[in-house]
């Protein structure tokens, strides 16, 4: 039984209190075969193929915002960093941090999105753990997530398969998340009718995977945007990335809060996006193939891969003219995923 | 987007790129001087200077108001943060500012009480929420945030705040215009006047320029579409012979300003006896400190502040790019001893200096050999 209404100090001692949080809310919420026995260890059967593994922090603040919370944003986020390495997401292990004085309520609703996503994604949560830290020395609640897919196919998805000529892809608008957390935590006293964009990305990426060899590198452009995604790639590929201004699709809203903000919606970060490189003669059946899912209903060509200036992102603006896109320096949206 | 897309839209740009090819003569260069940090901001965010012809050439001028804070005020800032019970509020941008001592932000890592706001009065609520700490604003910019500084300390007069205080570093525009027109072998012929500026002081405030300097000035608004077509009317006053103060910024800007702001300014701030620029050395009557009545909110009065002057590295090429007789690529630490994550100079502290506009934005547009590509 778990009677307690605040997280306190004895959840995380291991004993008793600790029993009953793991049972009356982590297995309740996550229950299934592999997490069940509470071993030490999942012990889960081989996979045939070449194994990706990944693991991601997520100590966004608030916890809760229009769109999803802390326990989705930490399902899908590693679900994502595994489909655009091309692999199908096999399992997902949850690290709790939680900060005494947590509602339980609040931590079971938490767990229970997270349960909602990783259900939907058909992959269990198949081991954890919880740690509770006194008052004031963590905001809340922390999780941190890994994952381990397979991919089931032999392609190099790496910044050395991309070519001159590539097209680059972006499977709907940007800056959705960040701005929608930005907006929640209040201190910018703005309104709008702004939602994060959290999903799984691995049915788009699956999707994808068909075009073979055309397919040259994926990623889903997360903490510093698609501008520090595409900034990553040129310089891990020493090529440049064009982009067309014109082509980029940002939400009204979004594009409003950012313009009082002064923020470069490029730089925001997404949580349900995906950006691909596809063989410039294949990008019409990739968008095809994007638009054909809910997920990538927006789905655009954004620009292409050129072979100079190495590892420079440029973008022709909208009235003519063109601008590096250079790595963001400072933070100023912290603490968003 | 309402507002914004009609400011960009392409088709009235390539008119007046257009209008200002037919206004320049060929071989003819024409200097044009932005002041205003958000001016130089948005040519390399639209990458404008394409849209302009080789006789066009764009001096990025002194109005960013973070990168003409001297080090040494930075170092008060930090030394009024490290003082037991102190919160320091202040702007964004000013955290990773360096001073002598690091930047605020390295000071918060410390341990300091270091806190973003977006607005005085922000930090305001804080005083009053966190009654047992001193909330001191860290307070910057030009005309433009001075009037919101004003209104900060009127309140803090009316509610009698006892833990609250001011680090007034509010600038003026005129004293750096004047010493940029003063510098021997000046090489600016026309000034696109700040926006936001004009908006508290009007547009008669530049007549000077035209007047003492001969200089034309068109005060413009920030979208692309407002800067090509405040060039063009400087232009037409070049070709028509005229030299005076022109407003494109009509939507905002009245010729004799907010009056009730310059009064809430007056109210609360006076001129101070100097102030140094980073870039331009010190200027005199060029910032405001806070009057004797509002004493109890003023921080150079509260607290003792090391108060030191320290000299911009000597690499450092900052005032003549502001004079516009470099351009910031022809400064020997540009993009290599002094780029936007380790800034040496005031240009390169925020996105609306000139060198970090066109270190983050523009350096390709140059030949290579000119313009080192960073890390």
């Amino acid at each position: 039984m778990l009677r307690d209404e605040l997280v306190n100090l004895s959840h995380g001692a291991g004993g008793k209190a600790t029993r009953d949080l793991v049972e009356a809310l982590f297995l309740e919420e996550l229950g299934n075969e592999a997490l069940a026995p509470l071993g030490d260890s999942a012990v889960v059967a081989p996979a045939d193929g070449r194994l990706a593994l990944t693991t991601d922090c997520y100590v966004v603040r608030p916890l809760v915002f229009p769109g999803g919370d802390i326990g989705e944003l930490a399902v899908n986020g590693t679900l994502n960093d595994l489909a655009v390495a091309g692999a199908r997401p096999l399992w997902l292990t949850a690290g709790f941090v939680l900060e005494e004085g947590l509602p339980i309520e609040l931590l079971r609703s938490v767990v229970r999105s997270m349960a909602a996503a990783a259900e939907r994604a058909g992959v269990p949560v198949a081991a954890g753990d919880t740690k509770v830290v006194e008052r004031g020395k963590a905001d809340g609640l922390y999780v941190t997530t890994a994952g381990v897919g397979v991919l089931d196919h032999d392609l190099q998805l790496v910044p050395g398969s991309v070519r001159p000529g590539d097209r680059v892809l972006l499977s709907g608008t940007l800056a959705d998340h960040g701005m929608a957390v930005m907006i929640a935590r209040g201190d910018l006293h703005l309104e709008g009718d702004v939602e994060s964009d959290t999903a799984p990305l691995h049915e788009l990426t699956a999707a994808l995977l068909g075009l073979g060899e055309a397919l040259r590198w994926m990623r889903d452009p997360t903490r510093g945007g698609l501008a520090t995604a595409l900034n990553e790639l040129a310089a891990q590929a020493s090529l440049a990335v064009r982009l067309e201004e014109s082509a980029l699709p940002v939400r009204p809203p979004v594009h409003a809060a950012c313009e009082i903000l002064g923020i470069d919606p490029l730089y925001v970060a997404n949580e349900g996006k995906l950006v691909a490189v596809v063989a410039a003669d294949s990008a019409v059946d990739a968008l095809a193939i994007l638009r054909a899912h809910p997920l990538g209903a927006d789905a655009v060509e954004i620009g292409v891969i050129e072979p100079e200036p190495e590892g420079m992102v440029l973008l022709d603006t909208s009235l003519g003219g063109s601008r590096i896109v250079d790595l963001l320096v400072g933070d100023p949206l912290p603490r968003i995923c | 987007m309402r507002y914004v897309d009609e400011y960009r839209d392409p088709a009235l740009a390539r008119s007046l790129s257009a209008e200002i090819r037919s206004l320049v003569t060929p071989g003819e260069v024409v200097r044009v001087m932005e002041v205003c940090g958000g001016h130089t901001h948005a040519i390399y965010r639209h990458g404008l200077e394409e849209l302009l012809p080789d006789e066009l050439e764009l001096v990025h001028g002194p109005g960013c108001p973070v990168c003409v804070i001297p080090m040494g005020r930075v170092d008060d800032a930090i030394a009024i943060a490290e003082t037991e019970g102190v919160t320091l509020a202040t702007f964004g941008d000013m955290l990773r500012v360096p001073g002598g001592r690091g930047s605020l932000l390295e000071a918060k890592a410390r341990g300091a009480d270091v806190r973003m706001v977006y607005s005085p009065l922000d930090a305001l609520a804080l005083a009053a929420q966190e009654p047992d700490r001193h909330v001191c604003f860290f307070a910057i910019g030009f005309e433009t945030t001075a009037p919101a500084t004003a209104v900060t300390l009127l309140r803090a007069g009316q509610d009698e705040t006892p833990n609250f205080s001011v680090f007034c570093n509010h600038v003026l525009i005129e004293p750096p215009l004047r010493a940029i027109l003063e510098t021997p072998g000046l090489r600016v012929d026309a000034f696109v006047g700040p926006g936001h500026v004009s908006s508290v002081i009007g547009t008669d405030a530049y007549r000077f320029i035209p007047e003492e300097y001969g200089r034309p000035v068109v005060v413009s608004a920030f979208e692309p579409v407002d800067l090509l077509q405040s060039i063009a009317m400087l232009l037409r006053q070049r070709v028509e012979g005229r030299c005076e103060v022109e407003n494109q910024y009509t939507r905002v800007v009245r010729r004799d300003g907010n009056e009730r702001a310059v009064a809430a300014i007056a109210e609360t701030m006076e001129p101070r006896e100097d102030f140094e620029w980073r870039g331009l050395g010190v200027l005199p009557a060029s910032a405001l400190q806070v009057r004797e009545p509002f004493a109890a909110f003023d921080a150079e009065r509260l607290f003792a502040l090391p108060g030191a002057r320290i000299e911009d590295p000597k690499a450092c090429r900052c005032g003549e790019v502001l004079t516009g007789q470099i351009k910031p690529w022809e400064c020997g630490v540009f993009g290599t001893a002094c780029t936007p994550e380790r800034p040496l100079g005031t240009c390169m502290v925020s996105s609306e200096g000139a060198c970090a506009a066109y270190f983050s934005y523009g350096r390709l547009r140059r030949p290579r050999e000119e313009a080192p590509v960073g890390a």
